[in-house]
């Protein structure tokens, strides 16, 4: 048997979502900015890319701007704020848990000069209202904020962070980081307060290599990348047809059945960390029932280093990431997992078990049994 | 300007009647060389050399080839004409020059040889004649006999040798002259360099590969077969044996001391690698151990894994300081796939304080407690080996 538990690093790409990109790449394959009939066709797919998005978020369709995945989108929204608001104030505030694709731009506003205030996060990995409140000043010009913790699942209060930041900052943009949650959770920026949002293709059964940026109508960010002027000039380069086309189509999938897909995944979230914390030895980091998204479980080990309980479950047929599979190929201990205040024996004994809406009941029993017999057995094989 | 490639070997030229093995070993690994380079080549022996003619090529690619072929001293790009006569000679040399120095402000000697004695000039009459037509044709030229900057070597053979560049080579002989030897290797730095070093000596090799899921990776096998491709650059096509050790090393965990874990494990490798050995017709094995750098590398350490092998074991880099093997391993384009973090089996249970003066009878007795169990483990490691010949072509 196998079992794909790593949807958190990606998802298998939509039926629908194939079909439409492997039409659109042999058949109606013109550039978008053709004058000719082929150039019109290939930019009504972009239309209704956006359509199909624009509904899900409850948002303008010229508030959607294309990317090539999550960490352009992060990118532009982070740069894209500190140039256009250098004027107003040079403070940013983020946390301590963010994704690379937030924190690496963030070490490079600091060596351009920008003053960054790092929120701690308490043991569940959430950001304190209060470090927040402290944080937040009349120089601070952008906040940014994951949505869903990618290693744990810990889903932070943006909406109350919103309404905080809009009364005491009053020049700052609020940027979410939503990779983890659009798809998964309902979000509706507009409502929210949220000014920019970031979401990624393949992590909602769309392709991979394509994103987009919420950008709230009127938010004034500067553009990153400069050329052809493409996405009134948000974005230039040629668009992902092909791609666009798909990530709308696995969006729209997505938000048919969001509501059942999540109930279902909390039913399968709840009964494995349930039975996991029968294992001796074994806890579940973050947050338990609905104040965590629903397809994200971090289990620690004690004893056993995760690289091992990895290639363990591999070899039963059953994949998941050690820590954050963005960065497994760097033996680094986790920011997350360092700022929820984990042992030291746990840094190197953690796992994510990551589910989406095609996950059974039948895959998590079938690793669940697994994973009670390979975690007291390589226990036994520790360095002295 | 150049279709052909003057090949310079030295040491193999003096092998006496073995001179043709060693010659055909030669041609064998310049085409194996040089089947990844665009172009079309053909390689020749003629009169006690062998040329490179290629059609289609970059010259850079070509010298990047060849330079990886044991047993080449110099590599000349090299002009070949037809002999029509002395004043055809003069042409095709001034047309050499002119091509070859567009800055014609040098010194220069002409060096002839006259290997076709039936040729109307000795090679004394043909240096100061051609001197003289070349200081004709290009005033900016001047003679300089000690060390001019240009050496224009002229060859009478059956064609006219034309050249003045000499690239030098790597040195050392053909694979495939001196037998075939069964490579350790590992994902480290020490073990390809090793496998490079024996190489250079005419050896070809095959090679075995311990690995030990789950505690090792896939990524962890890949880099070990990258760095066996690497090492096939220079030695010719490799058997990488790759052995499933996770079993064996789990019985020796169980069973024996913790601080002779390394030295044990180590010498279950070098029996299992003999038995690819003999099987592959090795005369040796070779391993990257240098005396004292790790624990299981101190002289006694050594003597405990060597008591296990009845082949000899060959150890290349045994003087070696750390910084020289990673010269070495730079210099291969090793290193940089030998540094990838991903842990090997050598490393996963190692003890905080390893035995660093094994003895041998104690080594002996702690085995003993493995029983008849180890031997089938064994057995089962040797069966489900996989093999895979790697070539530098792939990848």
């Amino acid at each position: 048997m196998e079992a794909y538990l790593d949807n958190s690093a990606t998802t298998r790409c939509s039926g629908r979502a194939v079909e439409l990109m492997v039409r659109i790449l042999s058949e109606d394959y013109g550039n978008p900015s053709s004058l000719h009939s082929m150039g019109a066709r290939a930019e009504a797919y972009i239309k209704e890319a956006k359509k199909k998005i624009a509904r899900t978020l409850k948002a303008s369709e010229k508030e959607i701007v294309f990317t090539s995945g999550g960490t352009e989108s992060n990118n532009l929204a982070i740069f894209g704020s500190a140039e256009a608001k250098k004027r107003a104030g040079n403070h940013i505030v983020t946390t301590a848990v963010e994704h690379a694709s937030v924190a690496q731009p963030m070490q490079r506003l600091e060596e351009l000069g920008y003053r960054v205030t790092y929120l701690p996060v308490d043991a569940s990995g959430t950001v304190l209202r209060d470090a927040l409140e402290d944080a937040l000043d009349e120089e601070t010009i952008l906040v940014s904020m994951m949505h869903v913790n990618n290693e744990i699942g810990t889903i932070e209060p943006v909406e109350a962070a919103a309404e905080l930041i809009h009364k005491k900052a009053p020049h700052a943009l609020f940027h979410v980081d939503a990779i983890q949650s659009y798809g998964k959770l309902p979000v509706y920026p507009k409502k929210a307060g949220i000014d920019l949002l970031s979401v990624s293709g393949h992590k909602i059964h769309g392709p991979k290599g394509v994103g987009f940026l919420y950008i709230r109508d009127k938010a004034g960010i500067k553009p990153v990348l400069y050329g052809g002027g493409q996405q009134k000039g948000m974005r230039s380069g040629t668009e992902n047809v092909p791609a666009i086309a798909a990530l709308g189509e696995a969006a729209a999938e997505c938000f048919e059945g969001l509501f059942a897909n999540a109930e279902a995944m909390y039913g399968l979230r709840e009964y494995f960390i349930r039975e996991a914390l029968k294992i001796p030895g074994v806890t579940v980091n973050g947050k338990m029932g609905r104040e965590a998204a629903p397809h994200i479980v971090s289990v620690s080990a004690e004893g056993v280093r995760s690289e091992v309980l990895l290639h363990s479950l591999e070899e039963e047929g059953i994949y998941v990431s050690a820590g954050s599979a963005c960065s497994s190929n760097k033996p680094s201990v986790s920011r997350t997992l360092a700022a929820i205040g984990l042992k030291k024996e746990l840094l190197d004994a953690t796992v994510r078990f990551s589910f989406c809406r095609d996950t059974t009941k039948e895959e998590i029993e079938y690793a669940l049994a697994r994973l009670a017999e390979i975690i007291p057995f390589r226990r036994k094989f520790t360095r002295k | 300007m150049y279709k052909s490639f003057l090949i310079k070997y030295g040491e193999i030229a003096i092998k006496g009647k073995n001179r043709y093995l060693f010659e055909e070993a030669l041609v064998r690994q310049i085409r194996y060389a040089l089947a990844g380079a665009d172009g079309t080549f053909e390689v020749r022996r003629l009169q006690g050399r062998i040329y490179v003619d290629a059609k289609d090529y970059d010259y850079d690619e070509v010298l990047e080839a060849l330079s990886h072929v044991f047993g080449i001293v110099g590599i000349c790009p090299v002009v070949l004409t037809e002999d029509a006569g002395f004043d055809a000679l003069v042409r095709d040399v001034t047309a050499y020059v002119d091509q070859a120095y567009p800055d014609k402000n040098r010194t220069f000697k002409v060096h002839a040889r006259r290997a076709r004695k039936n040729y109307p000039m000795d090679s004394m009459e043909l240096n100061a004649a051609l001197g003289e037509k070349l200081l004709e044709a290009f005033p900016k030229l001047r003679v300089d006999v000690h060390h001019p900057d240009i050496l224009l070597c002229v060859e009478i053979r059956e064609k006219i040798n034309i050249y003045s560049v000499e690239i030098p080579g790597p040195g050392g002989m053909p694979v495939g002259t001196n037998g075939r030897a069964m490579l350790l290797l590992s994902g480290g730095i020490d073990s390809p360099v090793a496998g490079y070093m024996i190489a250079k000596r005419g050896v070809a090799i095959d090679a075995v590969y311990f690995h030990a899921p789950p505690y090792t990776s896939e990524r962890a096998k890949q880099k070990v077969v990258d760095l066996a491709r690497i090492v096939s650059r220079y030695a010719g096509p490799i058997r990488l044996h790759i052995v499933n050790f996770t079993e064996i090393q789990l019985q020796i965990y169980e069973k024996c001391p913790h601080a002779e874990l390394t030295i044990i494990m180590r010498r279950y490798m070098m029996k299992i690698a003999e038995h690819f050995a003999k099987e592959d017709h090795c005369l040796g094995l070779v391993t990257g151990e240098s005396i004292g750098q790790v624990a299981s590398q101190t002289m006694q350490s050594l003597a405990a894994t060597n008591a296990v092998c009845t082949l000899p074991v060959y150890r290349p880099l045994i003087g070696f300081d750390k910084k020289e093997i990673i010269d070495i391993s730079e210099k291969i384009d090793a290193y940089e796939t030998s540094i990838l973090p991903f842990e090997d089996c050598c490393t996963i249970f190692v003890a905080k304080h390893p035995v660093t003066k094994p003895n041998l009878r104690v080594i002996e007795r702690s085995e003993q407690r493995l029983g008849e169990a180890i031997d089938a483990l064994v057995k089962t490691a040797v069966e489900t080996a996989e093999t895979v010949c790697v070539e530098a072509g792939e990848g």
